[in-house]
């Protein structure tokens, strides 16, 4: 999956027992691809101790303050691996 | 009596956790010193205004800087890309009609050696919890009023992907060297809690 700028994604509503960078407050939301982060260890599998850990594209996705409070007219960008994310189409 | 800095909760856990670490073999006693001395004698908020100040002064260096910040805050020998673990720098700058800021809502990620040791705010639970929910009041208790038409962008930070914000060059200092631009760059300028 490559996921290019401005490509609509919504975050998983995956809810680990593990530790996780994917943050509670995105889970579930729509937001657009900004651009690529590069590449890196999924912090999933570094937390767990699983070697090698998993290296996936990180996408900078921005989301609408709307859309994740109901209110509020700025926009929040943060940068989610790819296992993360699915196509919101 | 009070008690001595060593009986202090914090103190005290974070002894224990240097002990596993160095039962663990993961470290020594020296390397792990040896990393709070560099931290101590070169991180500083001053290595961030540095980055600004010539990002204000030199166009093309402005343009560098937002298209690869760690090669950038190579050109003026920082190294981020190798620092730690290594990050991915990434400068989101102001301009008229948007203003960026940066919190880790997760923890605390920030690029240290170009901000210095963070502030005990920037770590706090309502820091985090509301820099993304309400920024504008946030900024406002900041003192930094943004007038209403103004877009707040709000930069959620990683360990592996770090912000510096690169403020806008305030009015009324065309003449000013580049020396004298640092000297007017804060810590909160460069994590979007002031306006410069």
């Amino acid at each position: 999956m490559t996921l290019s700028p401005g490509t609509r994604v919504r975050a998983r509503l995956a809810d680990p027992d593990h530790h996780t960078r994917l943050p509670g407050y995105v889970r579930g939301q729509t937001g657009e691809v900004v651009e690529v982060a590069g590449q890196w260890p999924l912090p999933d599998d570094r937390a767990r101790g699983i070697t090698p850990p998993r290296v996936e594209t990180v996408y900078t996705v921005r989301f609408p303050a709307a859309g994740l409070w109901g209110s509020g007219t700025h926009s929040v960008v943060v940068d989610l691996w790819e296992s993360y994310l699915e196509e919101a189409g | 009596m009070s008690a001595g800095h060593a009986e202090q909760p914090a103190a005290v856990r974070l002894r224990q956790l240097e002990e596993r670490v160095l039962a663990a073999g993961l470290a020594t006693d020296a390397e792990l010193d040896a990393v709070l001395a560099r931290l101590y004698a070169e991180a500083s908020p001053l290595n961030g205004a540095r980055i600004v100040a010539r990002a204000w002064s030199d166009p093309g260096y402005a343009g560098r800087l937002l298209a690869d910040g760690n090669a950038a805050a190579a050109e003026l020998g920082f190294d981020t890309a190798h620092a730690g673990s290594g990050y991915r720098l990434k400068v989101v700058a102001n301009t008229a009609g948007t203003h960026n800021m940066i919190v880790c809502t997760l923890c605390s990620c920030y690029p240290v050696s170009l901000l210095g040791p963070s502030p005990s705010w920037y770590k706090s639970l309502a820091y985090r919890s509301r820099a993304v929910r309400e920024p504008r009041e946030v900024l406002a208790e900041f003192g930094l009023l943004l007038p209403p038409d103004t877009q707040i962008v709000v930069w959620d930070a990683s360990a592996e992907n770090r912000y510096l914000v690169l403020p806008a060059r305030p009015a009324g200092t065309g003449t000013l060297a580049e020396e004298e631009l640092a000297a007017l760059v804060t810590r909160n300028g460069l994590i979007g809690t002031a306006a410069a």
